[in-house]
């Protein structure tokens, strides 16, 4: 059977040319950057040039790069990172309702650390009001997290216009923008981001690694305490062979960045504008305009609460698609998206949207494919459900 | 220039064997779903991650719900402190450790001293063991947990973790060891041991870097580090790094099968290294313990010179060593465990690590023990610190 994966904001696939450059760096030029000898000088050079092949796609220094092991890691490092070394400003932080969990979760921790956690609402299409971010600015604020596209809904946020907004009022400003990271050329010192989070398996990159970009002079704590690598900031052994690979999918995705987001906005149109006409009961989640290249999330009215067995329908149809992130499907107590709930959708509406994120490697014929395959999978529940009923 | 290199530094890193790159590729391009999805697809990497898990716990004789993967030996590291102490505030704010431990472990008491908790640094004897009855001295009934590492990362010396641990328990305080050094080289058995984690790295036994895991016996009480997603069974967010724990689940099958006779074939090298080094230079001493010591490593003091350009010459012969960990080995600080066995500084200055590993041969330890004593002799020339010296 044909595998059709459309879950490409959950994880991709490691390009090939990536996986060829991480290669060498496991039992060849495997030495630990902090040798003094010859092998661990190699592998020293190595992660610098990686550090200035990233910087230079995003127009920074290669000092305001710092690898993680993850996304989640960056995302921890910048919040918990500025909290601490400007608690003596002020303990006030401000994220968005739609922020990753990688971001609320540490918020909440923060808040039993003593630290006053605001959350700014969105409106219905996911996007945040700058004017009600200014209003909520105050003296003792210290940082400002709002991603730059979400997860789920795939709006994208006006970040220039926050980043404006903070700076104006020295706040420190962080984004989260894995899901963004080579979808949308972005250039952190021109929109006034001091902080941004970025990772490698969401652009066909390895996991296991991350960066935060940390703008120079901003003001952080160290995030993980040990042998003081990574200008001190994140201690640990380098992940040079993830770290090359990283580098490597970066500049592919700038290299192909313009036919690349042509051609996903052409199928992703394709796949929204078929279902909203052909299906009645459909209906778009998140902005039709400030959207990701790759997202497509849509409800079906009536059948909510069945998105799970929709999803699984589809798998055994050989087509994998999310009911929303990956990250919080773990486990079998589905609950309501966070997502979906802060744009207004009712409980059960939030129970049930399908996810479909494309990527690199689908074709025409898949996205075909997936349309013709999807009213069967659902005249299929609504057959279950009429029994049931 | 010397056709072959000879790479004798282990302890730093080791390559990834060739079995655990070729049991990682397929995860990059082919199986490269998200374990968090509930697709089949997703399933399959998942299925893969328990796997390895299974591999892991063999060789600590733990259950695999007792794992969580990491980053690798420093976030391990960082996840058992501070987890613990932030979980277990309410009982008391004390840590104990020695002035041996890796960075990992001393950096991050230092960071929590200054977040207000209380750290007391066991010395050590002049071999480098913590004596067990300073440990029992040492707990308070504000006392959560005691950190000692299971093997030296430097002078390799094997800490007597069953009689530390003993004291520990019965005072009801958790323990934790740093087994970076030994994991997969030296059998542990956690229950046999009775610690409450253990941390352990990939790339020091041939598997990828940025992996590891912690070792968490069940019912310790322990907050997260890394906050987000529900991976990792709510304890350790973010998207699971599939290829590398599938990379050291391969490494720590080739470690089961071949760790009892690496260990005696790598002891006979370490031990003739050592022989070979003591004959040929004189005022030469051995750093660490003579006999409970990591079958690997070898560590010599030597007079009069820097350990730095010993290595740099070395280097120029094409042997890798150290001059103490690679992480701190960028510094100008003598090694912190040299002093704290009573190096005096000099001598601290003049410390040369060489570490064996899987593919050392009995030719290259011939060659380093032929290379080394001519590069002393000639830096000894030069050595201000020596008299009759230039």
């Amino acid at each position: 059977m044909q595998r059709i994966y459309l879950d490409n904001s959950a994880t991709t696939k490691v390009d090939p040319r990536v996986v060829e450059e991480m290669l060498p760096y496991f039992s060849d030029n495997y030495g630990n950057p902090s040798s003094l000898h010859t092998l661990g000088r190699e592998a020293k050079d190595a992660i610098d040039s990686a550090r200035g092949r990233i910087a230079a796609c995003l127009n920074a220094s290669p000092d305001e790069i710092v690898f993680t092991g993850s996304g989640t890691e960056a995302n921890n490092f910048a919040l918990k990172g500025v909290a601490f070394a400007n608690r003596q400003k002020g303990n006030h932080i401000i994220v968005s309702r739609i922020e990753h969990d990688s971001i609320l979760n540490p918020c909440r921790w923060l808040k039993d650390q003593r630290f006053e956690i605001e959350y700014l609402p969105v409106q219905k299409d996911g996007l945040v009001e700058v004017d009600e971010l200014k209003k909520r600015i105050k003296k003792e604020t210290v940082l400002v997290s709002i991603m730059h596209a979400n997860n789920e809904v795939g709006t994208i946020e006006p970040v220039e216009a926050i980043g404006a907004a903070c700076r104006e009022r020295g706040v420190y400003f962080h984004t989260d923008a894995c899901q963004s990271f080579g979808k949308i050329i972005f250039d952190p010192h021109r929109q006034q981001i001091d902080l941004a989070t970025i990772n490698a398996h969401k652009i066909y990159g390895p996991k296991g690694v991350g960066a935060l970009f940390i703008r120079k002079g901003v003001k952080i704590s160290s995030w993980q305490q040990g042998g003081g690598q990574e200008m001190g900031l994140r201690s640990a052994t380098e992940n040079i062979p993830a770290i090359m690979g990283f580098a490597k999918a970066v500049e592919l995705c700038f290299l192909e960045f313009e036919k690349e987001d042509e051609r996903l906005r052409r199928l992703r149109d394709k796949i929204i504008d078929h279902i909203l006409e052909q299906m009645p009961s459909a209906y778009l989640n998140g902005s039709r305009e400030r959207r990701l290249s790759n997202n497509v999330n849509i409800g079906f009215y009536g059948l909510e609460g069945e998105a799970i067995t929709l999803q699984l329908k589809l798998d055994e149809m050989g087509i994998f698609v999310s009911t929303g992130s990956a990250c919080s499907s773990n486990g079998s107590d589905h609950k309501a998206s966070h997502v979906l709930s802060s744009l207004g959708l009712d409980p059960i509406q939030a129970r049930g949207a399908l996810r479909i994120s494309l990527g690199r490697y689908n074709t025409e014929e898949e996205v075909d494919r997936f349309l013709e395959v999807l009213p069967k999978a659902i005249a299929g529940l609504k057959s279950i459900a009429s029994v049931l009923v | 220039m010397d056709a072959k290199r000879i790479y004798l530094d282990h302890a730093a890193t080791t390559p990834a064997h060739p079995d655990v790159v070729k049991a990682m590729q397929p995860y990059f391009s082919d199986i490269y779903g998200n374990p968090s999805s509930i697709h089949s697809f997703g399933q399959e990497a998942k299925a893969a991650l328990e796997s390895a898990r299974e591999k892991v716990v063999v060789l600590i004789n733990a259950r695999p719900d007792e794992i969580v993967f990491t980053s690798g030996g420093t976030e391990s590291d960082n996840f058992a402190l501070t987890g613990i102490v932030y979980a277990n505030e309410k009982k008391g704010d004390h840590i104990i450790t020695s002035k041996i431990e890796h960075h990992a472990v001393t950096e991050c008491a230092d960071f929590l001293a200054k977040r207000g908790f209380n750290v007391t640094y066991l010395p050590v004897d002049k071999y480098g063991m913590v004596d067990p009855m300073d440990v029992k001295k040492a707990i308070t009934d504000k006392t959560v947990l005691v950190s000692i590492m299971h093997a030296n990362n430097e002078i390799g010396t094997i800490e007597p973790l069953a009689d530390i641990i003993k004291i520990v328990k019965e005072k009801g305080v958790f323990f934790h060891t740093d087994a970076v050094q030994t994991f997969g080289h030296l059998p542990i058995d956690v229950n046999k041991i009775k610690a409450d984690l253990l941390s352990l790295s990939g790339h020091k036994f041939y598997g990828p870097k940025g992996v590891g895991a912690l070792y968490i016996r069940k019912g310790t009480r322990i907050v997260p580090f890394l906050r987000g997603g529900a991976q990792e069974s709510n304890r350790r967010a973010s998207t699971e790094n599939v290829p590398g724990i599938v990379g050291m689940g391969a490494a720590c099958m080739i470690a089961q099968a071949e760790m009892a006779t690496a260990a005696l074939r790598e002891t006979a090298l370490r031990d003739k290294l050592i022989r070979g080094i003591m004959e040929k230079i004189p005022e030469v001493t051995l750093n660490g313990h003579p006999t409970a010591r990591l079958p690997n490593n070898v560590n010599i003091a030597i007079k009069y010179v820097e350990g730095e350009s010993i290595l740099l010459n070395l280097d120029m012969m094409g042997i890798a060593a150290s001059s103490g960990s690679a992480c701190t080995s960028g510094s100008l600080d003598p090694s912190h465990v040299l002093l704290a066995i009573g190096v005096p500084h000099a001598l601290a200055h003049g410390s040369l690590r060489m570490t064996l590993g899987r593919q050392t041969t009995v030719s290259d330890i011939d060659r380093t023990i032929e290379v080394l004593p001519p590069i002393v002799e000639k830096l000894r020339a030069m050595s201000p610190l020596k008299k009759g010296g230039k």
